[in-house]
């Protein structure tokens, strides 16, 4: 089972995932919660919303459409570049 | 031709629709009862996935817990979109390469136990019976305000229409029926969503109308700011900043996202496509799908807000709008004249020293028994009596339910009649399309995860089958007679419930199912245990005794100790699992093996 080329995609897979978690906390919890107020007062405006608040209310959600996009995308590639792939 | 006449074409030929759909997909073996014999397209079913997620909650009550609390209502948009997201890249793809029918069967397999696969059992039927009867309650309110019945029937009409085809037409029949339903939703949603934000701002998205300038009222000025403005002139908390202490927003935010990404009627959905990759894509399309809404409810919310407010704070009551007068005879709006001016005053709770904006005393409107005389019946104005006394603390007049922001949205910007129709369309699909999806879980969980693996392993597919169907009446039962003396106060709530438990349960047991190998049936399944017996004793003592919110652990409301629910999962499940032994070596090849996506052939449930 732990032969080499299954377990450089599973890190692959994994790095991967990290990455993703990592931007699906910031964008949700970070801009939306935690830092808030801040980016609220500090931030750019989306056109007339405050930052945090839009981010709160539209920004994460649309980011994270975007973050399993990017997921199915690398995610099936990388199953191709390993020999894993299935579509017949 | 009237409103009503319209209502029932529209909601006749949906039915048409689905019933035919459902009759015409009906599933004949135990495979497409549960998986819909694992071949539907990614793109079908990540709109049926989308259907089945946005309960009657989200479609009635979601825009109108935004307008009430704005930037507080953001823990509900972000919890249950980002939810999908761990679902996504940690749980379904390994579940779906794991290749059983249902949650409870890989928590059984994977702890090689029954009390695990008991116990997880439980927490799905649990879960889903909270849920449903949410649904259930969607379902009564929309055919109340339909036919002009009274909530009670209207849940019992739903449940009998729900029951005929989830109960018959299996994973197969509701998948197909699903997709239909969310066509219906999406327009049903974002069309009155269009033309208000055409009215209010000038602008045809209402996601642009959100962020840009307010022009309805001559001036323009930004919308957040209008907004804003009008809550702190009334007394409100102003719209963009909200009321909740950050830590109660992290928590809340935690659980439902956590929650969501230990729903069992959402996780099944996964198993009925083809192979891994398509999973990945088909949760793609859910949240594209789930985000077409979720982006239109908070415009929706902040628009609703503004036009209510403009049309009824103080307006006479003789003067107000039609609908005003349908949503009293319904009992989703009432007023009460407590200064006797004959107009309609509406304030926040921070017009007043005793800190609420209770329009009576009790939670919910209540009226005059049919003995009463007409002077108790009908005030000097025209208006519904209430048979509740006014509460006198504050000046607030102008009391409405959650759901009114969505219902009564077409009514206010004035849209035709065919919109008001396509509405409650809408709200019924949405209600019926979760309601089945849940039923299908709770009747699998009996049939599949009760009688056949635990109870009487030597069950014919067959039997098993008509498992399911009866199990599914019971459950049905059970869910109508809850949609009509709910145990809580708003749909949403109720649901969110449902999520606290999820997270504090199934969320744990998966993750660490799927990633650790060392984690053993011992951690599991005191983490279980203790996770759902805090949340569940947590949740009761504020909610059913006598809890009062100065007890609140950290401040953190019943809502989200599901997180911390789920944080003591996770440490008790290491601590036990790190002093008991090792899961045995076929369990742990088990792990490796999810791992690989290749080779997950269709989902089976043997």
């Amino acid at each position: 089972m732990k032969d080499a080329p299954s377990l450089v995609h599973r890190r692959a897979c994994l790095r991967l995932v990290i990455a993703l978690l990592g931007v699906w906390f910031s964008v949700s919890f970070g801009c939306g919660i935690l830092f808030r107020e801040w980016l609220d007062a500090k931030a750019p405006q989306i056109g007339t919303a405050p930052f945090g608040f839009w981010m709160a209310q539209q920004g994460a959600v649309i980011c994270f459409v975007l973050l399993l996009v990017v997921y199915a995308f690398v995610m099936n590639r990388l199953d191709a570049k390993h020999g894993y792939t299935e579509d017949h | 031709m009237t409103q009503d006449h319209l209502n029932f074409i529209f909601i006749g030929i949906s039915f048409a629709i689905y019933i035919g759909i459902a009759i015409k997909s009906r599933a004949g073996s135990t495979k497409e009862y549960y998986t819909a014999g694992g071949g539907v397209s990614p793109l079908a079913n990540g709109m049926a996935t989308a259907a089945d997620w946005m309960s009657a909650a989200t479609f009635i009550s979601m825009a109108g817990t935004v307008a009430l609390s704005g930037y507080d209502a953001s823990r509900f948009l972000m919890g249950w979109t980002g939810g999908f997201v761990l679902l996504t890249i940690l749980m379904v793809p390994y579940l779906r390469k794991f290749n059983k029918a249902t949650v409870p069967d890989f928590v059984g397999d994977r702890y090689y136990s029954k009390l695990a696969r008991g116990v997880a059992v439980g927490c799905a039927i649990f879960i889903c019976m909270t849920y449903i009867m949410g649904q259930m309650r969607g379902v009564g309110v929309v055919f109340s305000q339909l036919f002009g019945i009274s909530i009670t029937s209207g849940v019992i009409i739903g449940g009998t229409i729900v029951f005929f085809y989830a109960g018959l037409g299996g994973m197969k029949g509701i998948t197909y029926t699903q997709v239909a339903q969310y066509c219906v939703m999406a327009f049903a949603y974002t069309i009155p969503a269009i033309f208000i934000a055409m009215a209010l701002t000038g602008n045809v998205l209402p996601q642009l109308g959100l962020i840009s300038d307010y022009t309805a009222g001559g001036e323009a000025v930004p919308f957040l700011e209008k907004l804003n403005n009008i809550n702190t002139e009334l007394g409100f908390a102003a719209y963009t900043s909200g009321k909740l202490s950050t830590i109660n927003m992290f928590c809340i935010t935690a659980a439902l996202m956590c929650g969501t990404a230990g729903l069992p009627h959402v996780i099944v959905r996964f198993f009925t496509v083809k192979n891994v990759s398509a999973v990945r894509k088909s949760a793609c399309w859910t949240l594209l799908f789930i985000a077409v809404i979720y982006l239109t409810a908070p415009a929706i919310g902040a628009f609703a807000r503004v036009n209510l407010i403009e049309k009824l704070h103080e307006t006479p009551y003789q003067e107000a709008p039609y609908w005003l007068q349908e949503f009293e005879e319904t009992g989703q709006m009432a007023w009460v004249d407590k200064n006797d001016d004959g107009k309609i005053q509406y304030y926040g709770p921070e017009k007043s020293v005793a800190g609420s904006h209770a329009v009576f005393q009790g939670k919910k409107p209540s009226y005059p028994t049919f003995e009463a005389t007409e002077e108790q019946l009908i005030g000097p104005h025209g208006q519904r009596l209430l048979a509740n006394k006014a509460d006198t603390s504050n000046p607030n007049e102008l009391w409405f339910g959650n759901d009114i922001m969505v219902m009564a949205n077409p009514h206010m910007a004035g849209l035709p009649m065919w919109v008001i129709a396509l509405l409650m369309a809408g709200c019924i699909a949405a209600a019926l399309s979760t309601a089945a999806g849940l039923l299908l879980v709770l009747s699998t969980s009996i049939s599949h995860d009760l009688m056949k693996k635990i109870v009487k392993p030597d069950l014919s597919d067959k039997e098993e089958v008509s498992y399911a169907r009866v199990a599914s009446f019971l459950a049905l039962a059970v869910a109508v007679y809850f949609g009509i003396n709910p145990p809580s106060q708003f749909i949403a709530k109720t649901v969110a419930f449902a999520f606290g438990l999820a997270a504090s349960s199934f969320f744990p047991a998966l993750l660490m199912g799927i990633f650790s190998k060392r984690m053993n049936r011992e951690g599991a399944i005191a983490g279980m245990l203790c996770g759902i017996l805090f949340t569940f004793g947590y949740i009761t003592y504020f909610q059913f005794l006598d809890g009062t919110p100065d007890q609140y652990l950290l401040g953190i409301t019943p809502e989200g100790i599901g997180f911390v629910g789920m944080l003591i999962n996770f440490a008790v499940a290491f601590l036990v699992s790190a002093f008991t032994p090792a899961p045995p070596q076929a369990v742990q090849e088990m792990v490796e093996n999810i791992h690989i996506p290749s080779g997950s052939g269709q989902a089976s449930h043997h």
